[in-house]
């Protein structure tokens, strides 16, 4: 369609945001695998560089090559195989509850109901909450164990308070974040159910199909998409999930990926072992998209 | 068996009134054309037949049983949509199939007559396609495909050539005609274009403003309209209306020459068809009015031509539009 000239000055001309976004891209990757491979401990400025590495730099911090030896040692961490454990964790309820969730709400925000708008507004509100802000609502007002109002429901029915972030750290996190992204989820199903077509509905009516076999048959592949969306966007969002955790000080037992680069980094003051344990991440959030892609990525074509 | 009868059948939203109340007796096997200008009422009369909306008044009997609080499946009539309605996520296979399975028909009868539904609308080679990878008139076969295969007792046509282009709809038009020939089912059939009207219709209900302004066979709305309405909607080019609303006479209804006649006029237009020429003539006190000439005609804009109306051809309307007999 275009000319030789067209196309050799359209390069030209996205050149520069090309270029803008590879180094956006690759100086912190490569800063990162830099890290990862040298022994840089904060708490350690003058370590005594191991006479395999004899190429120590001199540089202010005094750091020196350490080679694999961070992603030894993050690789074998009992605390690696809890974190990728409780991500997945994570990931898998969340997208669980949102999709079903969504789409059954979905459904009720089509119906014609009365104060349809406003309804709609609320439902979407939670997703405009900050994290953090979200965590500290869940954990003093909704999950406190004495003045939560959990506490309070379930003392209305006689029944024994639970402890959430003590008893379960995991749970609560998975409710937390799920609220916060079920009116995503929400959101986009509703867009895509009202763009069911109206003479669908009204043939599958002629048809004589009941309401389940209409939804399984018609609905369900019509959300068969924006399924496929919400399931990408949302796996991209909530492997990376942190402040909930670490507002709620659920870490220790609810953990996830973040998380243990955090107390790497940020407890442990170890900056070549947190750059492992994120290159890591990368590495395993990639796997994570490859075969997301493969399984569901057909739907997205055509 | 398929007789639809309705009596005093009306419809309201709110208080718009779409059907003020329409009687009307569809015979056996008859093809019936409901036909008017936009928002005249007559799809919303048809989805009134199919059960997609409720009755404000009045019953719908069909074949002796009152249908009026049926649903729309247990009717025992198929529709086919302005928009195809295709299921797009199933195969044509499927598509056909999907009504006999929510009957619950066992599946090698749904298999053999969907393809009996195929073979008669020459789907057969395309029964594992989605609707996607067929082209307009194969939809639309698909459609009629999946309207047949339950043997309603009656056919429901809402606008279902609008969407293709003008060769096809002649194809599909006479496609339609030789189903109902074939099937020798009832067949109702909305549309807003006369000339569908006219070559498939028995008989051709005319709708104005919800009320049926009247009913007949295309000849005889042609030859004798009730209205001014009918003679205006029916009939290509229009009837030219004269006088104030009070004489009518069709473009074809006159006679041309170039010497002598009871109208003078100056030709304004021509169009030249071919096999017909219509003329604009500019007749003075009498206004605007269009003639057809056959074949090829002599004189071009800004000549002087005479018309003399045929014997028997003029239509006489009273002040309210009701023709003089």
């Amino acid at each position: 369609m275009a000319t030789q000239q067209t196309r050799a000055l359209g390069r030209i001309a996205v050149a520069p945001s090309v270029i803008a976004l590879f180094l956006w891209m690759i100086v912190p990757l490569a800063m990162t695998i830099w890290f990862s491979l040298l022994r840089y401990n904060l708490l350690d400025p003058n370590p005594a560089c191991s006479p395999l590495t004899p190429w120590a730099l001199t540089d202010p911090a005094n750091r020196c090559l350490a080679g694999a030896s961070n992603y030894y040692y993050f690789l074998t961490d009992p605390a690696f195989f809890r974190a990728i454990g409780n991500s997945l964790q994570l990931v898998g309820w969340v997208l669980a509850i949102s999709v079903i969730g969504g789409i059954l709400l979905a459904l009720l925000l089509d119906q014609a109901i009365f104060g349809r708008n406003i309804v709609r507004l609320m439902i979407i509100a939670p997703f405009f909450v900050m994290p953090t802000v979200s965590a500290l609502v869940w954990k003093n007002m909704m999950m406190h164990p004495v003045s939560g109002f959990l506490a309070w429901l379930f003392q209305l029915f006689g029944l024994q308070p639970i402890d959430w972030f003590a008893h379960a750290p995991m749970t609560a996190i998975v409710i937390m974040v799920a609220w916060q992204w079920l009116p995503f989820a929400t959101l986009i199903l509703l867009t895509a159910l009202q763009s069911l077509d109206e003479e669908q509905k009204e043939a599958a009516e002629m048809d004589g199909a009941p309401p389940l076999s209409y939804f399984w048959h018609l609905v369900l592949p019509h959300l068969a998409r924006p399924i496929t969306v919400v399931i990408l966007i949302e796996t991209i969002f909530l492997l990376n999930v942190f402040a909930e955790i670490y507002v709620t000080g659920s870490g220790g037992r609810a953990g996830n990926m973040p998380f243990l680069v955090y107390q790497y980094g940020l407890i442990s003051n170890d900056i070549g072992g947190a750059s492992a344990g994120g290159i890591i991440a990368v590495i395993l959030a990639n796997i994570v998209a490859f075969f997301l892609m493969r399984m569901i990525g057909k739907n997205l074509e055509a | 068996m398929g007789t639809i009868v309705l009596n005093n059948v009306s419809k309201s939203f709110g208080d718009v009134v779409i059907i003020p109340g329409a009687d009307l007796e569809i015979r056996d096997g008859e093809f019936i054309v409901f036909v008017g200008p936009s928002g005249c009422g007559k799809s919303t009369l048809l989805r009134l037949i199919a059960g997609l909306e409720d009755l404000s008044g009045g019953r719908i009997v069909i074949d002796g049983v009152d249908a009026s609080d049926q649903p729309p499946s247990k009717r025992g009539l198929s529709m086919v949509f302005q928009s195809y309605a295709l299921y797009p996520h199933m195969s044509v296979r499927n598509n056909i199939a999907f009504g006999l399975k929510m009957a619950g028909l066992p599946k090698p009868e749904i298999a053999a007559k969907v393809a009996r539904a195929a073979a008669t609308l020459n789907l057969t080679d395309y029964l594992d396609r989605k609707p996607r990878q067929l082209s307009g008139g194969q939809r639309q076969r698909v459609a009629i495909g999946r309207a047949i295969v339950r043997q309603p007792k009656a056919f429901l046509f809402d606008e279902p050539l609008s969407n293709l282009d003008a060769a096809l709809r002649v194809n599909m038009r006479i496609e339609i005609m030789q189903l109902h020939q074939s099937l020798g089912a009832t067949m109702i059939y909305v549309t807003h274009d006369q000339v569908e009207a006219m070559t498939m219709a028995d008989r051709i209900v005319v709708l104005n403003k919800g009320n049926i302004e009247q009913l007949g066979s295309p000849l005889e709305l042609y030859n004798r309209p009730d209205s001014l309405f009918v003679a205006g909607f029916i009939g290509s080019p229009k009837m030219n209306i004269l006088e104030n609303n009070t004489i009518g006479i069709r473009p074809e209804h006159l006679a041309l020459s170039e010497k002598s006649g009871e109208w003078e006029g100056t030709v304004m237009l021509a169009e030249h068809l071919g096999s017909d020429t219509y003329l604009h003539v500019d007749a003075g006190r009498r206004g605007m009015l269009t003639v057809r000439a056959s074949g090829e005609f002599p004189v071009g804009p800004g000549g002087k031509i005479w018309m003399t109306p045929e014997k028997g051809r003029i239509h006489r309307f009273d002040a309210q539009g009701r023709a003089i007999r």
